[in-house]
């Protein structure tokens, strides 16, 4: 028995379009098996994963307040991905943003400083992701390091220099030793968009950086650089565009907007540093990028719909005691079945049985 | 020598019918063919004409879509490499089938039935290496051969099995002259002792040198059972490419020019782990001519390439000059800027992208190239010149504006010539111009050469074939292990010369002269 | 038992797991595929092994248990890999996300459980030297076992067919196709071995290592594993001596986070991840590109047929 793999000769756009529908779908369904096995009722968590958010004012706000980490995150990858480098440290860029960028919340706080802390954190924040980034990125232009590896161990030493930070040195003293710094200053806390709402402005530079990047991708020679590099690498080095340059920025980009989403989430959501300041959004994003089809306004669409397994585990959680690992166990199917539906666009499948097969 | 045709028998071989289909294309289509006990079989056919399919099918490696296979008068299903070497066949793929970190002794091993050891692997390869002039070091790892001494282990593999049917692929192609005709002197001694050899080829001389019975195929199909030595090479060549192919129109060279480029001592270390060093090379292109490089593969010339396109650009300026500025260390952009244009030897992942669109294809070349303004792609001058360069070249495209992988082979290489030369460059450096294409395109490349030369620009050509070179060059050089010998006028050149040059016997000037 | 010797001890109760995951992803890597899951594969046998130790009260169905989640998740791996030619990359990191959350549901009733030690396996004569007696010859029976397994591994890769075979597919399977090995089986099999190795690795920690199931404990062992086929260079004898220098690595970060030197402990938790980093630094600085790394790894593999 095996599978035979045809390449197909020409791929409608429908196909396309329809293969992370038809992936989302098999992964729905797997899960609900998954579910109605631990003895529960799929229809009920159904219900709570997806009917519930959806029909809840404050629930689709918080759809938006979880979409907005993963959304950008997943546009700095596109780049990343797309010129087929694996950046999946992006988790360690988030954290290093994050650190970064509170480093000027917690110089400043108390003091009279004024509006300009809040951009510059920003920016710090950018700065500290792009950094971190860079370094897997300036090991493999330098000395060929696998990327993948390197940037996977950084997100350890990132999840234990925010450890050590908030443990040691940034403990708020009147914390009754809770390992958090103290709550940032009103200059250093991103507003909400609207009052009264938990969606702050990180939702607004999601948007923001979906756009250009839809632009940069589709319309720019730095857009088709990235492609031609990710598609045929001698190719890319015939054009003359240099691979060590192009290594660069995707990881700098990617990690860049990795350290946004860190730093807006701490200071537009949390408010203070914690030793865990992600639900495991850097990684998730790998899932909603490839979900998106490495395409701007597809990763739009994945985010909102992976940002909803998130609130749908937490409610699963309290309402039908279903473990939280059960919303990461769903996205490694949702990935797995998106890389296969990928496959299934560009091959015909055809499981074939016949004896002594090779 | 090759055994008589024996009427009596079956015939140890025989195809019925075969059709291949590829989606719309069909590769194969209805092919009958016979082979007798000990005779060579010429296959003959320009390339596509679905001379590989059709062995790949009798070897195992594809699925027919329909026909039959006879063997010795049984009809057999061939379902793999290995059942069709149980029945006795044994192939010898124009792309060797090697594994470059393995030894020799595994490579060939690791392709024998698995009551085979090593140690007998060994000891039966001493014994095949001396009656058929085989020298091949078991222990040698592959990477460190020649391409003749590679194909060496293709044949002792199948001979170790020792094949009723033995099937060669376009052996003589990565071959000098002289190790091709020791190679038919082993092939001769195989026919006496009675195996049979199918012998795929499109090289007229050597079909007529070895076969008494030839196939010919054309777009799929049998145009043509004879025997090539009773035939005009003309006559079979209109079998093969069906209307006549003209030649290539060379006219006057002017007295050459301005120099367009110069390479002094360009010595480089290999790249990576198995690559060819470059030594001490010195050239001069003046605008108006063609120079020629020939040699054998993996002599230096992607080496050379990439020195001459700036992928990999050298210490020193001045050991490269286009248009009398230095430009050694200058990257593959500033080059194009200065009025040079490249196409390197694989059309696809290389000089083409294949999954992109030919627009999109068009913006390799970006820095000489109206495609772009300020970092933004202009999509329709894109378009416009994909399209200009479509018409201007004759490339059959299946649509409007598809992406590169979906055109043959021919008609994409006329593609990446043709994104060159529409620019008009003052200096084109192209990488075997024609290397796996169809008689008609190969022409029409060539033809763009010579016009573009004519017109005033310096053009060199690397290629593996011989005959192409003294077609279109006005002066030649071979390269050897990365040394390229003296630059001659192609008048001074006698195949004979260029041979010993490419095994490295260096002829002294006189010495070249002489026949 | 001196502190020495406890530390010796130690150290190769911490290197054995990652030896055992690091040979079967050696052995998948040489045939070409590159899996990335080896980190969720592990959680799974840890999680599985130790549900079935404590479920059935022994140790051995806790093996057996933590091998076949290991295959059963590489199975489907070779699914998605091979049947759909999907990115290896990609799968393996799916894999990984899938396996640390399904170990998470598996493992959960069992979280505060604990399991008796393993009893070591005692060669009588050789414990008794000093010293090394106890070090190599009083251990418990996956020690021995991943001696023989690193053995095993270097005979079958280099001396047997077989193995020639795997490494020829793995160099190249285009030309392995077209000589008729059997690519896609070949692989399947690679990935299982690969699989039940990361499994077994993963019911050593459980079941010896920690004696306990908590989220999380496999703390990125899986991803040093991979590290280690690199720093290897593709060879099980130098997987081997890789292991042992990692195993050291943590274990003493861990003898001195416990000494109190006034480093932080994080920085000392640390060492294991930058220490794979360094280690792959310096050996792309003395060997150059990743030398010794099969030819066709991580390439989708499909036959025009």
């Amino acid at each position: 028995m095996r599978f035979e793999l045809t390449p197909r000769t020409s791929v409608s756009p429908v196909l396309r379009a329809l293969a992370p529908v038809a992936a989302f779908i098999t992964a729905f369904l797997i899960a609900g098996f998954v579910i109605w096995l631990m003895g529960r009722s799929p229809v009920a968590a159904f219900e709570v994963y997806v009917t519930q958010p959806l029909s809840d004012s404050w629930a689709l706000q918080e759809l938006l307040v979880k979409a907005t980490p993963l959304a950008l995150i997943a546009i700095g990858l596109a780049y990343c991905f797309r010129a087929n480098f694996w950046n999946i440290g992006a988790e360690g860029q988030y954290v290093m943003g994050a650190v970064l960028g509170s480093w000027l919340a917690l110089t400043t706080h108390g003091t009279e400083a004024g509006f300009w802390v809040l951009p510059a954190m920003l920016a710090l924040g950018m700065v500290g992701g792009a950094a971190y980034g860079l370094i897997p990125a300036f090991l493999k232009t330098r000395f060929g390091v696998s990327e993948i590896l390197t940037s996977l161990m950084l997100v350890y030493v990132a999840q234990l220099t925010l450890d050590y930070l908030v443990r040691g040195p940034w403990r708020d003293p009147q914390g009754f030793n809770f390992p958090q710094s103290v709550t940032f200053d009103p200059a250093a806390t991103l507003p909400p968009v609207m009052e009264a709402s938990r969606v702050h402005y990180g939702t607004v530079f999601a948007v923001i950086a979906i756009l250009v990047t839809a632009v940069v991708l589709g319309r720019t020679l730095f857009g088709y650089r990235l492609r031609l590099t990710g598609d045929a690498p001698r190719a890319a080095h015939f054009a003359g565009f240099s691979a060590r340059t192009t290594t660069m920025a995707v990881f700098a980009i990617s990690g860049g907007l990795a350290g946004l989403a860190g730093i807006g989430e701490v200071s537009g959501q949390i408010g203070q540093l914690q030793p865990s300041i992600s639900p495991g959004y850097g990684f998730t994003a790998i899932t909603v990028a490839f979900l998106g089809r490495l395409n701007p306004i597809g990763i739009l669409v994945a985010a909102l719909v992976v940002a909803l397994t998130f609130i749908g585990g937490e409610s699963a959680q309290i309402m039908l005691k279903l473990p939280l690992d059960l919303t990461q166990a769903f996205q490694g199917i949702l990935l797995l079945c998106v890389l296969a539906a990928d496959a299934l666009v560009s091959y015909r499948v055809r499981l074939v049985t016949r004896g002594g097969g090779k | 020598m090759q055994a008589d045709v024996s009427p009596t028998g079956p015939p140890l071989v025989e195809l019925r019918g075969i059709s291949k289909r590829y989606g719309e294309l069909l590769a194969n289509d209805g092919i009958d063919l016979r082979i007798e006990p000990g005779e060579i079989h010429a296959l003959l056919g320009e390339n596509g004409a679905g001379k590989s399919t059709l062995v790949k099918i009798l070897y195992g490696v594809i699925e027919p879509t329909a026909g039959e296979i006879l063997w010795e008068g049984r009809p057999v299903s061939i379902a793999s490499p290995v059942e069709a070497r149980a029945l006795g066949i044994g192939m010898v793929f124009q792309h060797f089938s090697l594994f470059d970190e393995l030894t020799v002794a595994e490579n060939i091993a690791v392709a024998l039935s698995s009551d085979w050891s090593l140690a007998t692997v060994r000891s039966r390869l001493g014994d095949i290496s001396r009656a058929y002039g085989l020298a091949l070091e078991p222990d040698r790892a592959v990477w460190t051969l020649s391409a003749g001494e590679r194909q060496r282990i293709e044949i002792v593999r199948c001979l170790l099995q020792n094949p009723r049917l033995l099937i060669l692929d376009e052996p003589t192609s990565v071959l000098t002259p002289q190790e091709a005709e020791h190679l038919f002197v082993t092939l001769d001694k195989l026919s006496a002792d009675g195996c049979s050899i199918l012998y795929i080829s499109h090289k007229l001389e050597e079909v007529r040198r070895l076969c008494r019975r030839a196939t010919i195929l054309r777009g799929g199909r049998v145009v043509g059972a004879i025997d090539p030595r009773e035939r005009s090479a003309r006559e079979i060549a209109a079998l093969m490419v069906g209307n006549e192919v003209g030649e290539v129109r060379t006219g006057t060279a002017h007295a050459p020019k301005g120099e367009m480029l110069r390479v002094t001592n360009l010595t480089l270390p290999p790249a990576g782990l198995h690559g060819q060093a470059l030594h001490g090379i010195d050239l001069v292109a003046h605008a108006g001519e063609i120079v020629g490089i020939a040699g054998v593969a993996g002599n230096g010339q992607s080496e050379l390439f990439a020195a001459l396109s700036g992928e990999r650009p050298t210490e020193s300026a001045d050991t490269i000059a286009i248009d009398g500025r230095p430009c050694g260390t200058a990257g593959v952009d500033a080059r194009r800027r200065l009025g040079a244009a490249f196409v390197p030897e694989e059309r696809l992942g290389h000089a083409a992208a294949p999954t992109h669109r030919l627009s999109e294809n068009t913006l390799i070349s970006h820095a000489a190239a109206e495609v772009s303004r300020s970092g933004f792609i202009l999509v329709n001058a894109a378009r416009r010149l994909a399209g200009a360069i479509v018409k201007s070249f004759d490339v059959r495209t299946p649509e409007g504006d598809p992406q590169a992988r979906k055109l043959s082979g021919g008609n994409l290489q006329k593609f990446v010539i043709g994104r060159e030369i529409i620019r008009r460059p003052r200096l084109l450096i192209v990488d075997q111009p024609t290397w796996g294409v169809d008689a008609g395109a190969a022409r029409l490349i060539r033809q763009a050469l010579v016009d573009l030369a004519r017109e005033g620009s310096a053009v060199v050509v690397i290629s593996q074939d011989l005959d192409e070179l003294f077609e279109v060059a006005d002066r030649m050089a071979v390269i050897h292990h990365g040394r390229l010998s003296a630059l001659r006028p192609i008048s001074e050149w006698t195949k004979e010369a260029v041979g010993l040059e490419m095994l490295g016997v260096s002829q002294s000037q006189g010495a070249a002269h002489a026949v | 038992m001196t502190t020495f010797e406890a530390i010796l001890l130690t150290i190769v109760t911490a290197s054995t797991p990652l030896l055992i995951a690091a040979l079967g992803e050696l052995v998948t890597e040489r045939s070409g595929v590159l899996n990335l899951g080896v980190e969720g594969m592990m959680a799974m046998g840890a999680a599985c092994s130790f549900a079935a130790a404590v479920t059935f009260d022994s140790t051995l169905l806790g093996v057996a248990a933590g091998i076949l989640a290991g295959a059963l998740m590489a199975a489907l791996f070779a699914l998605v890999v091979l049947g759909f030619a999907a990115n290896q990359v990609g799968s393996g990191l799916a894999l990984t996300i899938l396996g640390l959350g399904l170990a998470g549901l598996i493992g959960a009733p069992f979280v505060g459980a604990r399991r008796d030690p393993v009893p070591p396996v005692d060669i009588p004569v050789l414990s008794d030297l000093p010293v090394v007696g106890r070090l190599f010859f009083e251990q418990d029976l996956f020690v021995y076992a991943s001696i023989a397994l690193t053995i095993f591994v270097a005979y079958y890769l280099n001396r047997t067919r077989s193995g020639l075979m795997l490494r020829s597919i793995g160099e190249n399977h285009g030309s392995a196709h077209g000589l008729g090995l059997p690519v896609w089986r070949v692989r399947f099999l690679a990935i299982l071995f690969g699989g039940a190795c990361s499994g077994l690795a993963g019911a050593y920690l459980a079941l010896v290592y920690t004696r306990f199931w908590s989220p999380g404990m496999t703390a990125g062992r899986g991803w040093i594993a991979l590290a280690l086929v690199v720093f290897a260079a593709w060879r099980p004898g130098w997987a081997l001596i890789g292991a042992y220098i990692f195993g050291a690595a943590t274990v003493l970060q861990l003898h001195a986070q416990a000494a109190q030197f006034g480093v932080p402990s994080q920085v000392l938790s640390a060492v294991p991840y930058v220490a794979t980093i360094l280690a792959l630094l310096l050996l792309s600085i003395r060997r150059g590109r990743a030398i010794g790394a099969p030819g066709s790894l991580g390439l989708p593999f499909v036959p025009d047929r």
